[in-house]
C-alpha cells in the first residue's frame, strides 16, 4: 500500500500540511491557537514578538509574523486554519489574505473568483 | 424506529455568518447565495424533522495539531459555539441527543469505524454557519443535533471512500435506532477551493458540478478519488467534499434530488446547495 503522501510530485502553488510541515510549524500554529481566545489576542497586540517568543518560534517565523507574510508562514509550517486567526485578528479577510500571497491586489483578485464562475 | 429523511449539502463559510449578522441577504452580492435556501426551508418546515447529524470540519477550535482525531463524534447534551478568534458572532446552543449519539457511537466502532467520542465539543462555523443557513433566526432550538467532525486539515485525511462509508455506516446505526425520530443529514462545506498558497482563489466549476451530478445517484463515481487528487483538482479546501460523501452515503434508501443551486464566488469558493429526499 502506498499513502497519497507518498507521491511527492509538487502541486502548484500549493503546500500539503502534512506531517513534516506540522512538527515544523507546531509553535507557531499553537501561538495561533491561542488566538481563539480574546485575552491572548491582547497580549499579543501589545508586544507581538514577546508573545511568539513564548511559544518558541524560529526566526523565520518571527520574521513572517513581523512582517505579515503569509505565503512565508506556511512555507515554514503555518496551517492556514490557524493562520486565519493571526490574519483575521489583524482584520484581514480571506481576500485580503489571497491577494497577499498571490500578489495581486485585493480587486484583481476578487476579480480573478468571479471569473471563475463565468 | 428512527428514519433518514433526506441530506442536505451546503456551504459553512464563515463570511456567510457575517452576512446574517449584518443582514446583507438581499444584497447583489449574497443574493443569488441566499435565494437557494427558501426550498430547504419549506421542506424543513413540512418534514419536521427530530434530529440532524451533521458532518463538518473543525477549523482549529475544538481541536489542535496536539490530538487531532480523523473522525470524532459529539455526544453532549449541548454544543456550544465559541469565538474564533476573528470576528465571526457566536451562536447559541445547539442541543445534542446524548443516547442517540452513543447509539450510533456504538454501532460504529462495531462496525469497525473506531471514531473520538466527545462529551463536550465547542463548535465553529462549520457547523453553526449551516444551522443558521437552515433555521434562520437561530430557531434550531427543537432539533437535536449530532456532530460527526472529519479530519480536513492535517494530511493524512480519510479518503472519499472511507467517508463515504462512515456515513453509510451511521445510515444503519440511525436505522437500528428504537426511538420514532425523523432524521436530516448534513454534508457541509466544499466546494471547491483554496485558501492557502500561491494557488489561493482556485475554483472548479465543472468538477463541482460534476460531483453534484453523480452526488445523486452514481456517488461510487466520486469515491476513487484520493486527497491529493481531491487537493490537485478542487483545491486544498476542495477536499471538504468528504462531509457530502459522508451524508450522501447516510442515505440508505430511494434518493431524489428535490432542489439544488451552485453560485461562483461566496468569498474564495464554489458554493453548492443541494436538497436530496431520502424517502421514496
Amino acid at each position: 500500500m502506498m499513502s497519497y503522501l507518498d507521491d511527492k510530485t509538487p502541486i502548484p502553488g500549493t503546500i500539503m500540511f502534512d506531517g513534516t510541515m506540522a512538527r515544523k510549524g507546531y509553535g507557531l500554529n499553537k501561538m495561533c491557537y491561542t488566538l481563539n481566545d480574546k485575552s491572548a489576542r491582547e497580549a499579543f497586540a501589545r508586544d507581538e514578538m514577546a508573545y511568539c517568543e513564548k511559544f518558541g518560534l524560529t526566526e523565520k517565523q518571527k520574521e513572517a509574523i513581523k512582517n505579515r507574510d503569509i505565503l512565508g508562514l506556511l512555507e515554514n509550517g503555518g496551517s492556514i486554519y490557524f493562520l486565519a486567526k493571526f490574519a483575521g485578528g489583524l482584520g484581514l479577510n480571506m481576500q485580503d489574505i489571497g491577494a497577499l500571497q498571490t500578489g495581486m491586489t485585493v480587486e484583481e483578485f476578487r476579480e480573478k473568483l468571479v471569473k471563475a464562475g463565468a | 424506529m428512527a428514519k433518514i429523511i433526506g441530506g442536505i449539502g451546503s456551504s459553512h463559510i464563515p463570511a456567510i455568518g457575517v452576512a446574517i449578522a449584518r443582514k446583507l441577504q438581499e444584497t447583489p452580492y449574497w443574493k443569488s447565495f441566499f435565494d437557494g435556501f427558501p426550498p430547504i426551508h419549506d421542506w424543513l418546515d413540512k418534514q419536521q424533522p427530530d434530529a440532524a447529524i451533521v458532518f463538518y470540519n473543525d477549523h482549529g477550535l475544538e481541536f489542535f495539531l496536539d490530538k487531532k482525531p480523523t473522525f470524532a463524534i459529539g455526544a453532549a447534551a449541548e454544543y456550544i459555539s465559541y469565538d474564533e478568534g476573528w470576528g465571526i458572532d457566536t451562536i447559541p446552543p445547539v442541543i445534542g441527543d446524548e443516547d442517540m449519539s452513543w447509539h450510533i457511537c456504538n454501532e460504529l466502532v462495531d462496525d469497525e469505524f473506531d471514531i473520538t467520542i466527545c462529551q463536550e465539543l465547542g463548535i465553529d462555523h462549520g457547523l453553526t454557519v449551516p444551522m443558521q443557513l437552515m433555521w434562520p433566526g437561530n430557531n434550531y432550538g427543537h432539533i437535536k443535533v449530532i456532530p460527526v467532525v472529519i479530519n480536513c486539515e492535517q494530511h493524512p485525511m480519510p479518503s472519499p471512500k472511507r467517508c463515504f462509508d462512515l456515513g453509510r455506516a451511521i445510515g444503519r446505526a440511525v436505522d437500528s435506532y428504537k426511538k420514532d425520530l425523523k432524521v436530516v443529514v448534513l454534508g457541509t462545506g466544499g466546494l471547491s477551493h483554496q485558501l492557502d498558497g500561491a494557488r489561493a482563489g482556485h475554483i472548479n466549476k465543472k468538477f463541482d458540478i460534476m460531483c453534484m451530478d453523480k452526488i445523486v445517484n452514481k456517488p461510487e463515481d466520486l469515491l476513487n478519488y484520493s486527497i491529493r487528487d481531491l487537493t490537485e483538482i478542487a483545491g486544498a479546501q476542495g477536499v471538504e467534499l468528504n462531509m457530502w460523501l459522508g451524508m450522501r452515503g447516510a442515505l440508505t434508501g430511494q434518493v431524489t434530488e428535490l432542489h439544488r443551486n451552485y453560485h461562483i464566488p461566496i468569498s474564495n469558493t464554489g458554493a453548492g446547495t443541494m436538497l436530496l429526499d431520502n424517502s421514496g
